[in-house]
């Protein structure tokens, strides 16, 4: 059978800011088969997404395609006139939007915009069309089918938009789906059921598609082939399964290493005793807006935490968004000042704002953010970040504190060279780096991360894992570990506590987490983690299907 | 209408009380600072000190400022504007004529301004980065940066001076016949038209580009949405309260352009009557002319806040 | 996106095109005439050098004469020093005012935050040219009466435009950082959050230049503004007035001169290079 998509020689340009033109496409061959489901695979800025629209005739402001053919199901695309093209998006070549909240017309009903494919081209009576979308709102799960479409986008959940963009662009069906990043943005639990959605409609109507991810476990779920991009060039091609388990390309190899994190081994060695914890928090209490006569704020994030944080020990919260993880960094930092309870460090209790703490309190607990591009001022030199705690906090100048920046860039391995540099000039990799060094300048004891590794692509996240590692059993720190990535946890962490809707669910050690959780909450946030294993999903879907079962194993 | 936009709007009224107040505030006091005697001004200096005394007394003049403010602003509420220094006419009498001719033309300019400004911000939007987009950007950003008398001596040297059509004074007394009412208002009209559009293009189209950079909007082009239908069904709808928002924005510049059009025409409105009372510092002329200005430009901002809470279509459709 | 006619690099590592130096280039222009027009000018400023009033342009007198038979050209030379004089430093001052209290604000937060900015939006919404009709009714018109009425006039939206820029810097994990570290308002205002917004504060700087030298020019058309013997750029038209009806230099050449500054301000600002101008619209 011939192939429904054939890119060859695929050449995409894009234009700077500044007007220079530079190549982000440079040669991409491609196919997709009848019914094959190909996945496009890479960290930002690999092209993926450029590839995958070019399917569509469309390029993003700036680009323009200047060399080679896609060809979709014969025609091609880049040859097409201005009409030709209207007349193949939507009908034969269906797309599903990374973000659903912000594709869908917030003054629109949901329905109205799912049928307008069907009223664009004509292809069908309306009342037919709004027949066959509730068919494939029921096809893809969603609760209500009947009236779901009546809503607007802001009435319905994020991953209930998914689902819908998912409709949307099943409506005519298309020849090719082109599926762009559809489940990074959300939770896990949430992300499951929408792959799951995804995967029955597409085998059951045998639809070709392409399927846009970073996520190597995502894609091992779904796609049947997966091509590795990085810069723009096609670095490996191969089936789901041999990529997975038997990469050849040295990248798609750091790919794979990188999901396998080294199990975390414990820092200190087990030292029974009664030892004064590093942190202590006691029946934390903290939320925003008015305080109730209890004491408690009307909204509340976090509800009557408690846990204990021996040194040299680090300690993962998971969870997914709005369980109030990064609410107890902040809280534990006193950015947000708890209503109720106390937070202890060295058994000393500590202010509830950051004011309220002193200097040395204040040293000894550093914070790290999520995002480096918005955790470094941009404006200031690597050095100047680096070298304003040393004075800060130790009163250090001049050639000394020179010195010490050097040291601490050689502590999280950056070359001297770069205190010279602005963060804006610096890898996404080089500034989380430059941030943790910043935290390391106050010589702390306890350092918060706020989801360090999140915004990171796999591969670069992973060597700052390891080096985090590695500073900890050098420096004796301990970390507190905010993520809603187990993985990442796993790799760093002695214990796990789990956070839902504010409160702790459970805490148990790293090592029992795939086995020993106990509530029912955990065990449904751990085993929604996708494995890089091609039948994850499938055998989860058995398990859940067979009565009894245990889900998560 | 559900409880959270009556709640927006009731808060936007109550900024807008406040913000009448202090207005109030600063237009009385700002006025106060005049220095001499009022009740000597008025009388003359043949009067006599018991004249003098007993006028300061009814007019409240013995008392402090602030209480004076509250008479004022009471006087403000009822309708009492005081009378005129310079004539001792009632200053309600001297102002309604004129305030209705400036009405007459602010609305004939809205009337003229909008559509074309807003078929130029739309269109300009359409086709960003186009010859016709720059060439649209180069007009009003020319037409913002000029002082508006500069708009009306050109109107004036074009239109009156060498083709000679229009009269170049406007002259509201004598009017007989459409053609001659045209003709009086053409060029006042005409100057306001270009410096309130130029404002309004820039907004509209600002406004638009911000609905055509969504991604819902890229998303109806990968259905297969001509561009008709992308600007009509999709971006337009969006855009609407930021449009409406921008247009009643736009109109507030109606109230700098009007001092000086009126002035250079010589056209017998409030802000004629304002400026000549400037001259004479005849006060409670002052201080009401302005006031109207300031309620005017507070009432157009509130519109526009209240265009922009109504247009959110999260809110809307709660 | 517009495309750039010729970019080339600038000393500071970032594009400026062709249409931004030649904005620069006459803003630059005033400015030195503005400093050196005494010595500039051909004729002194109030000698009546010519019986003819209302002269055409001519060898001898560049622009023409004006409603006394005085020099036009030294006549504007000399009002470029009021108009950009008086802008200059009224734009100083309100952009100081509100860009120093917008930081404070944006940093501190809470019922400082909330009654200033109250406070300045109610001064806001006083229409500048009336109010500027007001005060100069009450007070009378002097240089100092007319720098500080227009610095008040555009202090609060000086203000807000900062306080705008502030609260998405203050937002920043950098700044959260900071805070966390223990450090001072005022350390946190001047090396974490003005560095930047420095950018967009320059071009909305020169914007409201632009609005300033508007009003100024039209406060001294109505005869409110800069009095005689002095004259600026608007009170030149003033004076001449009576030449519109058949079209005298002395009219339109002011006027040229106004649109010739303003123009160029908002074509460098347009033309800045990216980096600086995007985080102001």
């Amino acid at each position: 059978m011939g192939n429904v998509v054939e890119i060859r020689d695929l050449h995409v340009s894009a234009r700077t800011d500044s007007g220079r033109t530079v190549e982000i496409i440079k040669g991409v061959d491609l196919n997709v088969g009848a019914g094959e489901m190909v996945a496009l695979i890479g960290e930002s800025g690999s092209g993926k997404t450029t590839i995958a629209l070019t399917l569509l005739g469309h390029t993003r402001t700036g680009c323009s395609i200047r060399k080679g053919s896609v060809r979709v199901a014969g025609r091609d695309v880049v040859a097409m006139s201005g009409a030709e093209r209207r007349r193949l998006r939507g009908r034969q070549v269906a797309y599903v939007p990374q973000s659903a909240a912000a594709a869908f017309n917030p003054s629109q009903t949901i329905m109205d915009q799912v049928v307008e494919v069907a009223k664009i081209h004509q292809l069908m009576p309306m009342e037919e069309a709004r027949q066959k979308a509730i068919g494939l709102f029921r096809a893809l799960a969603l609760p209500d089918p009947e009236t779901i479409g009546l809503r607007y986008p802001h009435q319905v959940s994020g991953g209930q938009l998914q689902r819908l963009a998912a409709a949307m662009a099943l409506i005519a069906d298309p020849e090719v789906m082109v599926f762009d990043e559809p489940t990074t943005a959300l939770d896990v639990t949430t992300q499951i059921e929408v792959l799951r959605a995804f995967k029955s409609v597409m085998r059951e109507r045998g639809m070709a598609g392409v399927y846009v991810s970073h996520d190597l476990a995502v894609v091992a779920q779904i796609a049947d082939r997966i091509v590795v991009l990085k810069g723009g060039e096609v670095q490996e091609e191969g089936a789901t399964e041999q990529i997975v388990t038997a990469p050849k390309h040295g990248y798609t190899r750091a790919l794979i290493d990188a999901f396998h994190p080294r199990p975390h081994e414990a820092a200190a060695t087990e030292r029974p005793g009664p030892e004064t914890p590093v942190l202590e928090v006691t029946n934390l209490t903290a939320g925003y807006g008015a305080i109730g006569r209890d004491g408690r704020p009307e909204y509340l994030a976090l509800k009557d935490v408690s846990f204990r944080l021996e040194r040299g020990r680090s300690l993962g919260v998971i969870g997914e968004s709005g369980s109030g993880k990064s609410t107890l960094a902040r809280a534990i930092a006193g950015l947000l000042p708890p209503a109720i309870g106390q937070i202890r460090m060295d058994g000393v209790e500590l202010g509830r704002r950051t004011k309220d703490r002193s200097k040395e309190d204040l040293r000894k607990l550093q914070i790290v953010f999520q995002l480096a591009d918005t955790a470094l001022n941009p404006n200031r030199s690597v050095g100047a970040i680096l070298s304003r705690p040393l004075t800060f906090y130790h009163g250090t100048r001049g050639r000394e504190c020179e010195a010490e920046v050097d040291r601490l860039l050689d502590m999280v391995r950056l070359p001297k060279a770069l205190k010279h540099r602005l963060p804006p000039e610096l890898s996404g990799g080089q500034k989380q780096r430059v941030n943790f060094a910043r935290a390391l300048a106050a010589r702390p004891e306890l350092i918060l991360c706020d989801e360090i590794t999140s915004a990171l692509d796999t591969v670069v996240a992973a060597a700052i894992l390891d080096l985090l590692d590695e500073l900890q059993r050098e420096l004796g720190l301990t970390y507190v570990f905010v993520s809603h990535d187990l993985s990442t946890v796993e790799a760093v962490c002695d214990r796990v506590l789990v956070m839902y809707q504010g409160e702790k669910v459970e805490e148990m050690p790293t090592s029992r987490m795939k086995s020993g959780a106990e509530h029912p909450y955990s065990k449904l946030l751990i085993a929604s983690v996708p494995q890089l294993d091609t039948g994850w999903l499938d055998g989860l879907d058995r398990e859940r299907a067979s009565p009894g079962a245990e889900a998560g194993r | 209408m559900n409880a959270l936009i009556a709640r927006l709007v009731a808060k936007r009224l109550g900024i807008m009380l406040i913000s009448l107040l202090v207005v109030a505030f600063a237009v009385f006091f700002a006025t106060e600072l005049l220095p001499g005697d009022v009740a000597q001004i008025l009388l003359g200096q043949a009067a006599t000190p018991e004249a003098v005394a007993g006028l300061r007394k009814s007019m409240h003049l013995d008392q402090p400022a602030f209480l004076r403010f509250l008479y004022w602003l009471g006087g403000l509420l009822t309708g009492d504007l005081g009378r005129s220094y310079a004539n001792n006419r009632e200053v309600a009498d001297l102002i309604a004529g004129r305030l209705a001719n400036s009405l007459e033309l602010a609305f004939v300019t809205t009337l003229f301004s909008v559509p074309i400004a807003l078929t130029l911000g739309i269109t300009a939007a359409m086709f960003r980065g186009s010859t016709y987009d720059r060439l649209v950007l180069v007009f009003t950003v020319s037409v913002i940066s000029i002082p508006e008398f500069m708009v009306a001596t050109l109107a004036v040297m074009i239109f009156a001076v060498y083709l000679k059509w229009l009269p170049a004074l406007s002259v509201a007394s004598d009017v007989e016949g459409l053609g001659e009412l045209l003709r009086i208002y053409a060029m006042p009209v005409i100057t306001l038209s270009f410096v309130v559009s130029a404002q309004m293009i820039r907004m509209t189209r600002a406004a638009v580009i911000d609905t055509l950079d969504t991604a819902y909007v890229e998303m109806a082009l990968l259905k297969g949405a001509s561009r008709r239908r992308i600007v009509l069904r999709h971006a337009l709808p969006n855009a609407l309260g930021p449009i409406v928002n921008a247009m009643a924005l736009s109109l507030s510049y109606l109230l700098g352009g009007v001092i000086i059009v009126e002035t250079i025409f010589n056209y017998p409105g409030v802000a004629k009557l304002m400026v000549d009372a400037v001259s004479t510092r005849d006060l409670p002329l002052i201080q009401s002319c302005a006031m109207i200005f300031c309620v005017s430009y507070l009432l157009l901002i509130l519109i526009a806040d209240l265009v922009a809470i109504m247009a959110n279509p999260r809110l809307r459709n709660q | 996106m517009t495309t750039t006619a010729s970019a080339r690099k600038g000393r500071f590592g970032w594009h400026m095109n062709a249409v931004g130096i030649i904005g620069a280039a006459i803003i630059l222009f005033w400015m030195v005439v503005a400093i050196a027009a005494p010595w500039i000018s051909p004729y002194p400023v109030g000698q009546i050098v010519d019986f003819d009033y209302y002269g055409p342009m001519s060898a001898q007198f560049w622009l023409g004469t004006d409603y006394l038979g005085r020099d036009m050209l030294s006549r504007v030379l000399m009002g470029a020093r009021y108009t950009v004089g008086i802008s200059l430093a009224a734009v100083a001052i309100a952009c100081f005012v509100g860009v120093t209290l917008g930081m404070i604000a944006a940093v501190v937060g809470g019922w400082f935050d909330a009654i200033l900015s109250r406070f300045l939006d109610a001064l806001n919404s006083l229409p500048s040219l009336m109010f500027g009709l007001v005060v100069v009714a009450a007070v009378g018109s002097s240089m100092t009466v007319l720098v500080l009425t227009i610095a008040v006039l555009y202090a609060p939206g000086s203000y807000r435009f900062a306080r705008a820029l502030a609260v998405n810097v203050n937002a920043m994990d950098f700044v959260t950082v900071a805070r966390a570290r223990g450090e001072g308002t005022i350390y946190t205002i001047r090396e974490e959050i003005f560095p930047n917004i420095i950018g967009p504060v320059l071009a909305d700087f020169g914007l409201r230049f632009v609005f300033i030298v508007l009003l100024l020019s039209g406060l001294s058309f109505l005869g409110l503004g800069v009095q005689p013997p002095n004259a600026d750029w608007g009170a030149l038209v003033r004076e001449n007035i009576g030449g519109l009806s058949f079209g005298a230099p002395a009219v339109i050449m002011p006027s040229i001169a106004i649109a010739s500054l303003t123009i160029s301000v908002n074509m460098l600002i347009d033309n800045l290079p990216r980096r600086i101008r995007d985080r102001s619209e």
